[in-house]
């Protein structure tokens, strides 16, 4: 049998159409309503509320937990404050990024790793001879994720303590329905959100809570569909998806750096030595070869391909991952791995992987489209990301 | 009136009969002569209780070659191969250890022994995955000689040195240490869960006379898991109507492609005349002359048995002397009123669809081992079994059931030699420890059949009852299987060839052996 999330009794009486999906051994939601727009619409409208219990969750304790997640991650963990949240890569000894995840610095020694895959291994191996102790929690801590512009009115209306002063990747200690639990000002949105982590036990009381007072404001359980639009629309990378882990990996060429991801932001050479940092280094100083961009598909050429056929243009209901070439010039330098239609730019969005020197802002480029059976191309322009990136995610 | 064939090939087990079937395909006028009353050799499935049906002897498929399966079209001919995904291993605490075909059941179910072997074991996959794919163009290749300056050799030595260097250094040096190492040793430096450990190092041990602990066990381990690569294939898994119907499958091809394929027809030697093999003689006294003969039987009796020491150099009889067989395992067949019931995971349900492994320790295998090493079966054995009824019903009567249970060790060199008593005490140590985890097993039981490496030997020929036809030890693989210069399917009788799994790549249900030497034959390289 599948695991179920300790908030399996309320969610899956929701789930009307039956659309179950897998995430690392449990089930969750595809999504509740027969078609997930009502819900990609609340979390762009309201507030989404999804449970993303399934990610793998670790404390990391110990007078050597800071120098530890130094030694496996891009960013600066030891500079990091008590009450700050970090989004960070990991990589192996190549460079080639392994995961990304969270880091949530708890207190002077203690933090929270949040990750997409088991990662007790790669944590003992890089732990050996230090002074640290390390936990999967992933089991008895059930989270949330209520994101949308109206998701702080909710929790000022469920929580003890008010969120206002709660800013972007902080978290702080509250209580819901006298839970104690965490809130963290974060998400895959790319929206004003928030995620909250429940001691599993307390996970129902607290469901019924949000969704009790959170009807005001119009909370709606959200599924994975619904995530996979918001989380293109904000430019967010998935791991499995739109990079194989270095782990997983079967040959070089499907490794990538976190610059390669576009994640340089996250990659701090200065710090001191951790896993890959000298690849890193020799790769910045070659150039990059690939980068992770956005692609925003040419409505007309998209549409001439279906007028042509006498058909009026069929677009993505639920956001594809798959491996789509892209050409320039007719020769490929590319390739898509997800896309969708962004109900709230109006757009054909896609993600994905390009060769220097083609992933410059605004390159014109031609994505492939089957076209009732047959290969076509559109054109399309490669974009800034995130495509969508609204004050209040920050506010 | 004799006629004349183009090629003979002497027993109609799977190799034998894969031979046939591509030097028919190639056009050639193929005769097969089995001894038996049945084709197959040690891929039969035979009523031996009535209404149940038994793969007396292999009884699974993992790794029969994609590209015969292909180029005889075995689809069409029969061959059905059903999924066996499971392995549980139950463990003397009254706990189990489970491997599901889903990876996310599997590595919660390891995560309950060792939450970071369940990790390792998804690396540890992906590097065997890479270490498959790393023999797998070895397998399909005739062995060059690496001391030969022959064209053909020479070739074949560069091409495996370009393979190897492609391999890269992590690939190449893990290589390395499967060829080297103990699968216990190979297996610590990866897990810490002593069951999982087990039962992945049992792979190790088959069919080979070596403990967990024995150095060179963890190529065996390696060979065994070539099968699991070609889950891609669906190659891996249960043969509908049991291991027969591959051989069944192979003989209506080879038909098909204008093969005759004779049964209860022994050979008793091939004919010779000047260095030049001409035909076989029966033991009817039947003469059947053919251009070609080929021996699909084991290397023993390919060179000292069918035909006179005389033909052959002397320093080569003394290698094939010395190519060392030593049965290690025996079978037990069940025809069963109900299943067992695993008091580790009570009830009957998927857990029977899949293999039972009686691994709870690495110690557990080694003290098996230990018994053996001094001449006795083990007292307390490893075994294998699986329950082809819960695959394909058709394999006994309806709410009856078949088991089959592979069993280690099982010497043939048995202390005082096997006799009929010692055959059913082993039988006995066999169910008694199984038992143990399956209390009603007993009761259940409504036919026995017990087969030690001497009853092995004795009904399908195999020397020393070796299911590898010669053990898999590093010193017996490759340019030397079975003897230096003797490798690519010649012998030094001209028109005399080797097809068996005493040659390369070696042994379980893959016919690599009887394709190789088909090519050898036509002069494919």
């Amino acid at each position: 049998m599948l695991k179920t999330t300790p908030f399996h009794e309320r969610t899956a009486p929701l789930i009307l159409g039956n659309a179950w999906r897998r995430w690392s051994g449990y089930s969750v939601a595809s999504t509740y309503d027969w078609l997930h727009d009502r819900e990609y619409a609340a979390i762009r409208n309201s507030a989404g509320l999804l449970d993303i219990s399934p990610l793998q969750k670790y404390l990391v304790s110990g007078p050597d937990a800071a120098r530890l997640l130094d030694r496996m991650v891009t960013r600066n963990v030891a500079k990091t404050k008590v009450g700050q949240v970090l989004y960070t890569p990991w990589c192996d000894a190549h460079g080639k990024t392994i995961d990304d995840g969270t880091i949530s610095r708890l207190d002077d020694t203690t933090f929270r790793l949040t990750a997409a895959e088991p990662s007790l291994r790669w944590l003992h191996l890089n732990a050996f001879g230090l002074k640290v102790e390390i936990r999967d929690i992933s089991e008895e801590l059930g989270a949330l994720a209520l994101q949308g512009p109206l998701s702080r009115a909710i929790l000022n209306a469920v929580c003890e303590q008010p969120v206002d002063s709660l800013k972007y990747f902080r978290w702080m200690d509250n209580r819901i329905a006298g839970a104690d639990l965490q809130v963290s000002r974060t998400g895959y949105t790319g929206d004003l959100g928030y995620e909250l982590w429940v001691p599993a036990g307390k996970a129902l009381p607290v469901w019924d809570v949000l969704i009790r007072k959170g009807a005001d404001y119009g909370i709606t359980p959200a599924g994975i569909w619904a995530l996979d639009v918001a989380r293109i629309e904000a430019g967010l990378v998935m791991a499995d998806v739109d990079y194989h882990s270095a782990h997983h990996a079967l040959i070089e060429d499907q490794k990538s750096s976190p610059f390669e991801l576009s994640l340089d932001w996250t990659v701090n050479l200065d710090k001191e030595v951790f896993n890959g940092r000298q690849a890193l280094k020799a790769e910045q100083a070659r150039g990059i070869a690939w980068r992770f961009v956005g692609l925003e598909v040419d409505w007309d050429s998209f549409e001439r391909l279906y007028t042509a056929v006498h058909l009026s243009p069929s677009l993505p209901t639920v956001a594809w991952r798959a491996s789509v070439p892209i050409y320039r010039d007719g020769r490929q330098i590319g390739y898509a791995s997800s896309g969708c239609w962004s109900p709230v730019l109006k757009k054909y969005l896609v993600l994905g992987h390009l060769r220097a020197p083609h992933y410059a802002p605004d390159t014109p480029v031609e994505l492939e489209i089957t076209v009732e059976h047959q290969r076509k191309r559109a054109n399309a322009w490669v974009r800034k990301l995130p495509f969508f990136d609204p004050p209040r995610k920050k506010s | 009136m004799t006629q004349h064939w183009d090629a003979i090939i002497v027993g109609g087990g799977h190799n034998g009969l894969v031979c046939a079937a591509y030097l028919a395909r190639a056009g050639r006028k193929v005769l097969v002569l089995e001894r038996r009353h049945v084709l197959g050799g040690a891929a039969v499935s035979e009523q031996i209780f009535p209404g149940f049906t038994f793969s007396v002897f292999s009884y699974v498929v993992s790794l029969l070659r994609p590209e015969i399966i292909r180029d005889l079209d075995l689809a069409r001919h029969g061959l059905h191969i059903l999924p066996l995904e499971s392995t549980v291993t139950p463990l003397a605490n009254g706990d189990y250890l489970a491997g599901w075909g889903d990876p996310d059941l599997t590595r919660r179910e390891i995560y309950r022994h060792s939450p970071r072997d369940a990790e390792a074991s998804k690396e540890y996959g992906r590097l065997m995955y890479f270490m498959a794919k790393a023999v797998k163009p070895i397998l399909g290749m005739i062995p060059p000689d690496p001391t030969s300056l022959a064209p053909g050799d020479l070739r074949g030595m560069l091409r495996l040195g370009q393979h190897l260097r492609s391999l890269g250094t992590e690939q190449f040096n893990a290589l390395y240490k499967l060829m080297t190492m103990s699968s216990a040793d190979y297996l610590d430096e990866w897990f810490e869960c002593e069951p999982l450990k087990a039962t992945k190092s049992a792979s190790g041990i088959i069919g080979t006379f070596m403990g967990p602990r024995s150095p060179g066990s963890a190529y065996v381990l390696l060979h065994h898991y070539m099968g699991e690569i070609d889950g891609a294939f669906r190659a891996w898994g249960f043969c509908k109507g049991g291991n027969g119907t591959v051989s069944k499958s192979i003989a209506s091809a080879a038909q098909a492609l204008g093969a005759t394929l004779r049964t209860e027809a022994p050979v008793k030697q091939v004919l010779v005349k000047n260095g030049r093999a001409t035909g076989v003689v029966l033991e009817s006294g039947e003469e059947c002359l053919a251009d070609t003969v080929v021996s699909g039987l084991d290397a023993r009796r390919t060179y000292l048995d069918l035909v006179e020491s005389r033909e052959l150099p002397t320093e080569l009889l003394d290698q094939v002397r010395r190519f060392r067989f030593r049965g290690s395992s025996g079978k037990v067949n069940l025809a069963l009123s109900e299943l067992p019931d695993f008091s580790c995971m009570p009830g009957i349900g998927p857990q029977h669809r899949g293999a039972f492994s009686i691994s709870p320790s690495v110690d557990y295998l080694e003290r098996a081992y230990d018994d053996a090493k001094y001449g006795s079966f083990s007292r307390k054995p490893y075994m294998d079994i699986v329950f082809p009824s819960m695959i394909d019903p058709n394999m006994a009567p309806p709410g009856k059931h078949v088991a089959s249970i592979f069993v280690q060790y099982c010497p043939y060199h048995l202390e005082g030699g096997w006799t009929d008593a010692k055959r059913e005490a082993f039988g006995d140590a066999v169910i008694n420890t199984l038992s143990e985890y399956a209390p009603n097993l007993k009761r259940a039981i409504l036919h026995r059949q017990v087969l030690t490496p001497a009853d092995i030997e004795r009904t399908i020929g195999l020397s020393e009852g070796n299911i590898f036809q010669g053990e898999l030890a590093l010193q017996q693989l490759f340019f030397l299987r079975p003897a230096a210069r003797w490798a690519s399917y010649e012998t030094p009788i001209h028109g005399y060839y080797q097809c068996g799994s005493s040659s390369h790549p070696g042994g379980g249900v893959m016919g690599a052996a009887g394709r190789l030497a088909a090519r050898r034959i036509l002069g494919v390289q």
